[in-house]
């Protein structure tokens, strides 16, 4: 089987937003809408302040509450692991946004362009009507990791099959691969380095892992 | 004197953007329906009038669901909710509005050609409000089954929306049996208390295990806001005006027990809309985002999270 997972190191994180970047530019959302951010925390009190950035979306729960609660199966779970929406069949009731514990949802109405009421050309070009009224997230670049492996590529290791986000991020704090393969990057990541999940107690198995520290040696 | 460091670690909730009062209409309007419905067929079976009052409820119902035909994206896909009943109770209620209309148009019909007290209306009526208690039922689990939003997640929701259908419908019946009769019969005035008391405990008893249990502070300052007006306006008035209703002796050509009976039903009805369209709009805070450790870098230290940010525990 496989599995597909996000796993961020928030060591390496310098919250340059270049992975938000690269997912409008693959993804072409319009403004407003950010299937890939990064949250910027800040804690305790000067002069002893650690500031952290934190890359979020759809975590592509192993359990996820958008699927259970949507009514027109447009939200469903790939065997991969990847959760996605056919825009054909979403009735745009928001319920599954609403049930996401991650925030991870967005509905746009009305065609939005980022200078003024006209679609620059390559909005115009790339503008999709069919995402609009229904709900959108993130697709961990579904379409990449599709025609990649059609090519015999590995996704998580051949860029052409690799989420946009993870490729462009400059500090190397963001893999992606497949968790039931142990000689993945993401398996070995996860075995050398302490882990956690966010809102994990929300019980959906999210399949976004975050590193923090390395593992205690032996 | 320094001030203890803030150990926030995460982002706080935010207002839910996604449902607004269109959405909340239609549990307003199916709860109320819905419970107006039964306590019509509750009246058909003792053999009191129920035709008015089962139209008014079921064109509630109606009026919910058409807010919600104006609140989705793709009106003009609506077919495809009926898609999933294995695991969505927004597919179930829909699923069992179809029999709902049904029986309620046999019923309505029956009643106005064959009488409201013909056999065949009363059943369909009485089948319908069977129908309309699961379509409540459904309504009371489409919040429940939220994930994202931590104060209609928590289980107790589930029995305060229940009753507050079942007291929004005796409510209505006492305003709909008060344009209708001047003397409203005393079992509609006993069951409207009883069902008044009943959404008192169980919106109470929610908003104390919410307290408990830990949820958003801006959830809880909404809520902790409007428990008192809602409790006092909601509960305790119509509860002293049915009271005063029942205690009146009945005095021909008075309709005094009838426009306390309509006033209580109408503020009972009206503190049900009140509650859900708060729950919906303005409690709906988001869960935030939790994150349990900082990262370890130069120093080679973390810290830990106590508490989610913004929540109130």
């Amino acid at each position: 089987m496989t599995r597909f997972v996000m796993v961020a190191d928030l060591r390496r994180c310098v919250g340059c937003q270049t992975c938000t970047a690269a997912c409008k530019h693959a993804n072409a959302t319009v403004p407003g809408v950010q299937w890939r951010r990064v949250l910027d925390m800040e804690v305790g009190q000067y002069p002893d302040v650690q500031r952290l950035f934190v890359p979020t979306g759809c975590q592509h729960c192993q359990a996820p509450a958008c699927v259970e609660v949507c009514p027109s199966t447009a939200t469903r779970k790939r065997p991969d692991g990847v959760v996605v929406i056919d825009y054909d069949i979403c009735i745009g009731c928001d319920y599954c946004a609403l049930s996401c514990p991650y925030d991870a949802r967005y509905k746009v109405d009305e065609p939005t362009w980022a200078f003024g009421d006209q679609p620059t050309a390559p909005e115009a070009a790339r503008f999709d009507k069919s995402k609009l009224g229904v709900t959108q997230k993130c697709t961990f670049c579904v379409d990449r990791i599709d025609s990649g492996l059609a090519r015999g590529l590995t996704p998580g290791v051949d860029p052409e099959a690799t989420p946009a986000c993870v490729n462009a991020c400059i500090s190397g704090a963001m893999t992606f691969g497949d968790l039931d393969d142990p000689d993945s990057a993401v398996s070995r990541l996860l075995r050398e380095n302490r882990h956690f999940r966010m809102n994990e107690d929300a019980g959906t198995g999210p399949s976004f892992f975050y590193l923090w520290d390395k593992e205690a040696g032996p | 004197m320094t001030a203890p460091p803030r150990l926030t670690l995460g982002h706080r909730p935010r207002l839910q953007p996604f449902w607004d009062v269109r959405a909340a209409c239609n549990f307003i309007g199916g709860g109320t329906g819905t419970g107006l419905i039964m306590v019509a067929a509750g009246a058909a079976l003792v053999g009191g009038p129920w035709w008015p009052a089962a139209l008014v409820g079921f064109a509630c119902v109606a009026f919910g669901l058409g807010m919600v035909f104006l609140e989705i994206g793709r009106p003009w896909r609506a077919i495809n909710v009926f898609f999933h009943p294995q695991t969505s109770w927004m597919t179930r209620e829909s699923v069992l509005a179809m029999p709902l209309f049904g029986l309620g148009a046999a019923a309505l019909g029956a009643g106005l050609v064959l009488g409201a007290d013909s056999g065949v209306a009363i059943a369909a009526l009485v089948l319908a409000a069977l129908i309309a208690a699961g379509f409540l039922y459904c309504q009371a689990n489409i919040l429940r089954a939220v994930r994202g939003v931590p104060a209609w997640r928590e289980p107790a929701l589930r029995p305060a929306m229940l009753a507050t259908g079942l007291a929004e419908g005796a409510g209505l019946f006492l305003v709909v049996g008060a344009l209708a009769s001047p003397t409203p019969p005393a079992w509609s005035l006993w069951l409207a208390l009883l069902a008044v008391a009943a959404r008192g405990a169980a919106w109470s008893r929610y908003h104390r295990t919410l307290h408990r249990a830990g949820a958003p502070e801006a959830s809880l300052r909404v809520l902790d806001r409007m428990a008192p007006w809602v409790l006092g306006l909601g509960h305790g008035l119509p509860a002293v005006l049915l009271a005063m209703a029942l205690a009146l002796p009945p005095t021909m050509g008075s309709a005094a027990p009838s426009v306390m009976a309509g006033v209580a039903g109408l503020l009972i009805a009206a503190a049900g809309w009140t509650a859900k369209l708060l729950l919906m709009t303005r409690a709906a805070a988001t869960r935030g985002f939790t994150v349990p450790h900082t990262p370890v870098r130069g120093r080679g230290t973390s810290r830990p999270s106590p508490a989610p940010p913004g929540w109130g525990l």
